[in-house]
């Protein structure tokens, strides 16, 4: 069978490359020095419909709710190996709150027939909401934290969710749905400058409110129900302690306090 | 000796068996042996001609002279002093006995039939050297025979898992010699018996095979003598023939092949190869692919490296990452990829199609990601066999096809966009001279503010908490031997030396170019740097820049000129040893240097790690990118390491790498060796012993 499938992706600021700093108003984080890359999910998420797609047949398409420079992040899975992209961009979408940004990928979802619908269980900088909601608008079927995927008959996924402890919970789900991402699921492959050079001249259509059909009254920060007030850095807590000492003085306390709470025998 | 009076007996050409004259059979055995020979090296060409292109024909007289050293004067063997002396013997042998061997193959369809030039005297002599030769051949066969048959050296053992450990072939050769020399010896033993009953003055050396050849067949018959000497011709014959063929079929066609192979081997060590030979860098992005991922992606050289290995497992002796137990072993990388080349190019019958591809078929990507491409195995080769360019070629591969390692995706990515491995903003690049700022100004250099010496800082010295201490202690010595420097701040980047090792070339030209850049702004007219790889990769990586020059360079330079002086101080009295950084050592020649500028400290004493030094140095487990990659390994790499400093019975370890000071620094917390010993950078131990009260300052630009 072949399988359309489309992934759902965000350029984030990727605290493995920043440091992250508060602004000093609260309202947001320090963007200055910022680089940005593709949330971590979202690039397990492009791997495993790439996967698919190399077993079953298909095409991979990525959608991305950013401005100008998500660009960048949507070549870089096509180099990954999607086939195709689309950036939705538009005044009216800045400021979405999850619902407004799950909204807008519904509208895109609807402009194809796609079988499986895949995001990342989280973004870095958000919520974990935007996969629930989407699935919930286009009514299809949902598991979230999915760490397996297998084909059964076409028309079926067996797929494996993560429950505490690492457990894995094994569900079947109809197909079309959709699926977030957990981290682990498989091995991304790496891009490098060589592979996005290749796309550089690929196009990537840009889709506004009109194209898609969306009210921007509905989106956006006009639409948004959910607003963000304030940042702010917990303060460093009290309660920490060093184990001083030579090496074995030190197993030796950290023994006695772990035997002492009942965490070892 | 031989042609007088060869008529004492019937010589080979004149005998006949069942009336067929044998003279016929010779003809026809040197016919079939030379068309059979022929058609298995035309075979084992084909791959050659289906390779990649390489270069190798530069520089020839430094090729001639790697001919004359390690191929005629076999100047690696003697590393392996039993083994290497054995085959010095061997090799003498066959050099010397190549002459006598085609002569006896001419004589069995012409008799008489000598060689030019070994005519009259110099035929004496030359007989005279080739009994020897013959004799210490056999001798040193049946030596070598009973070291790999009896003892069975470690070295030559072969984890099933790898491959066969090849003794058969190791014992049957030695006795094809045997054969061969004894043969020859019971050949012309048998006509000097003869010659001497018909009243012929003649004489065998004393201590010969010849002159034991003789002995034996003292007071036998002129029809045994006559038998002796037909039999012990046709066996030579024939032997030498089967010989001839069966070389290219296994480990001994070194025998053939080595002279070409460390004619054209590697001459620029510290440099990698070109992704591809005559495709330039411009265009590298209309290639299809990079690196290697089938057979025929390798060079011809490359090709012509497997065919020549000996099997001899010198280089996964000296193996940092074999020693450990990682899935890496250089001798059973080739063997590996022979076997391949074999199956694919058979001498007869139906090729073997590979279904997979190199990595995932014969190699694990573990395999080749555990390489930390310190060159011991290249320097060990008596044969001229590289393996870091066919590393780098294999990792391109993969880095091409997306295979890279998840724990080297992340640091790979930061380096895409902040220039470094870590992440960190460009703009805290040069926060590490905050430090200094009480003592004096670091210089950020610009177009505004140009200087004639730049240090090139290097991002693990930039940013490492604890490698910042190195970039301090470099500024601070720097700056004592008067030699005004800046830095390039958040205009550097890193230089992209093992990036470039690990396959990711399009990064590490992008990487070259923005240091170049600016590097060529900061108008400087030469630069230093503290860090061996950076000094590898700005020195043999990089084109168009100032000159580079280590800092044990130029402080070595500085104390030969008595124009930098170092005191007694906190190290004085203590045992240090050097250890070698594989950049600084093996990949550019830097042995001396560093240790000259230990040496100008007074009160030191300073051992050596015998054996482990030098061009021998072990790594220290690998820098840049290697800091970042955890293999299957049964011990770090720097626990080996610092045993062996332990072993030289020294206090402190004295290097000259940050990657070093970072690997043996955790090597000695893991071997609980922190309390009786310590790691210092060379930086760092000249900073405290520099003379005090501004002595040795002098005003000299550098």
């Amino acid at each position: 069978m072949n399988m359309e499938i489309l992934v759902c992706v965000k350029k984030v600021p990727d605290p493995a490359e920043n440091e992250i700093v508060v602004s000093r108003d609260g309202s947001d984080i320090e963007r200055d020095d910022l680089v940005y890359s593709v949330n971590e999910w979202d690039n397990y998420a492009v791997e495993e419909a790439i996967q698919l797609v190399e077993e079953h047949g298909g095409s991979v398409t990525v959608v991305s709710v950013g401005d100008e420079e998500s660009d960048e992040i949507i070549r870089r899975e096509l180099a990954m190996g999607a086939d195709a992209g689309n950036l939705l961009d538009d005044e009216a979408f800045h400021y979405s709150d999850g619902r407004g940004v799950a909204a807008i990928l519904a509208h895109a979802a609807r402009r194809g027939s796609y079988d499986l619908i895949l995001t990342g269980a989280q973004a870095e900088d958000a919520a974990a909401q935007v996969g629930g909601m989407l699935a919930a608008m286009l009514d299809v079927p949902y598991a979230s934290l999915v760490v397996r995927v297998r084909v059964m008959d076409g028309k079926k996924l067996k797929i494996a969710r993560e429950i505490d402890g690492g457990n894995l919970e094994i569900n079947e789900i109809d197909l079309p749905c959709a699926l977030s991402i957990q981290t682990g699921i498989n091995e991304p492959r790496y891009v490098g400058i060589r592979g996005i050079r290749k796309t550089a001249s690929v196009q990537v259509p840009v889709l506004g409110a009109a194209q898609l059909g969306v009210d921007p009254a509905t989106v956006g920060e006009a639409g948004a129900k959910v607003r963000k007030l304030d940042y702010f850095v917990p303060e460093m807590g009290e309660g920490a302690e060093i184990l001083q000492g030579s090496r074995e003085e030190m197993a030796d306390q950290l023994i006695a306090r772990l035997k002492g709470r009942g965490v070892i025998q | 000796m031989i042609n007088n009076m060869h008529n004492a007996l019937v010589p080979p050409a004149d005998t006949a068996v069942w009336g067929v004259p044998m003279a016929f059979v010779y003809i026809l055995i040197t016919c079939a042996g030379i068309c059979l020979f022929a058609y298995i090296l035309y075979r084992r060409l084909v791959p050659l001609f289906r390779a990649a292109p390489d270069q190798r024909v530069d520089r020839i007289g430094a090729r001639i002279g790697k001919v004359l050293q390690i191929w005629l004067g076999q100047w690696r063997q003697p590393r392996y002093l039993l083994a290497g002396m054995i085959h010095i013997f061997i090799f003498a042998g066959f050099v010397l006995l190549g002459a006598r061997s085609l002569q006896l193959i001419l004589i069995g369809f012409w008799d008489g039939a000598a060689l030019p030039g070994l005519g009259g005297q110099t035929g004496a002599a030359y007989n005279l050297v080739k009994d020897y030769a013959a004799t210490w051949v056999f001798i040193a066969c049946v030596i070598a025979a009973v070291r790999r048959g009896v003892f069975r050296p470690a070295r030559y053992q072969a984890p099933p898992a790898l491959g066969k450990d090849h003794l058969g072939e190791a014992l049957l050769v030695p006795g094809l010699i045997c054969a061969l020399v004894v043969s020859e010896s019971l050949f012309e033993a048998s006509l000097q018996m003869a010659q001497a009953r018909a009243g012929a003055a003649v004489s065998a050396p004393p201590l010969t095979l010849l002159w034991a050849g003789r002995a034996l067949m003292g007071g036998l018959g002129l029809p045994v003598l006559q038998a002796v000497n037909s039999v012990s011709y046709f066996v030579h014959e024939v032997v030498f023939f089967f010989f001839l063929c069966f070389l290219p079929l296994g480990k001994h066609f070194h025998v053939l092949t080595s002279l070409f192979n460390v004619f054209f081997m590697r001459l620029h060590p510290g440099k990698v190869k070109p992704v591809r030979y005559g495709v330039d860098e411009d265009r590298l992005d209309d290639l299809p692919e990079f690196g290697v991922s089938k057979l025929e992606h390798f060079t011809w050289k490359h090709i012509l490296d497997f065919y020549t290995c000996a099997d001899c497992g010198r280089c996964s002796d000296r193996c940092p990452a074999n020693r450990v137990k990682r899935p890496l072993s250089p001798r059973f990388f080739t063997i590996k990829a022979r076997d391949r080349v074999y199956a694919k190019y058979p001498l007869w019958g139906k090729a073997m199609e590979a279904r997979q591809a190199l990595v995932g078929g014969i190699y694990g990507e573990d395999e080749i990601w555990s390489c930390t491409t310190c060159g011991a195995c290249e320097q060990e080769c008596p044969l001229g066999i590289e393996y870091i360019d066919k590393i780098v070629d294999l990792r391109r591969g993969l880095v091409d096809q997306g295979r890279v390692p998840q724990s080297l995706q992340k640091p790979l990515g930061a380096l895409e966009k902040r220039g470094n491995p870590w992440g960190k903003s460009q703009r805290i690049r040069a926060d590490w001279a905050k430090e200094l700022a009480d003592e004096f100004a670091v210089i950020v250099t610009s177009e505004k503010e140009p200087v004639d010496t730049l240090y090139f800082v290097g991002s693990v010295s930039s940013y490492d908490d604890r490698m910042q201490r190195i970039a301090q202690a470099t500024a601070r010595v720097l700056r004592h031997a008067g030699v005004e420097f800046g830095v390039l701040g958040k205009a550097e980047s890193d230089s992209g030396h093992e990036v470039r090792r690990f396959g990711e070339e399009s990064l590490f030209l992008a990487l070259r170019d923005a240091n170049t850049e600016a590097i060529l702004n900061s108008g400087a007219a030469r630069i230093v740097t503290a860090d061996p790889h950076d000094y590898n990769a700005l020195k043999n990586d990089y084109r168009g820049i100032p000159p580079v020059m280590h800092l044990s360079q130029l402080l070595s330079r500085k104390i030969v000129q008595n124009e930098f002086a170092l005191e007694r101080g906190e190290y004085t009295g203590k045992t240090v040893v050097y250890h070698d950084p594989c950049y600084l050592g093996r990949h550019n020649g830097l042995y001396d240097e560093p240790r000259r500028v230990i040496d100008a400290i007074p009160g030191l004493r300073r051992v050596e790690m015998v054996g482990n030094c030098r061009d021998r140095s072990f790594c220290c487990g690998g820098g840049g990118l290697a800091l970042f990659y955890e293999p299957e390994e049964e011990q770090r790499i720097g626990v080996v390491r610092v045993g062996m400093a332990r072993e030289a019975g020294a206090e402190v370890i004295v290097t000259a790498c940050p990657f070093c000071l970072a690997n043996i620094e955790d090597a000695l917390k893991i071997a609980g060796l922190d309390q009786e010993m310590e790691v210092i950078d060379l930086m760092e131990l000249v900073e405290r012993h520099l003379p005090q009260g501004g002595q040795g300052r002098r005003d000299a630009k550098g």
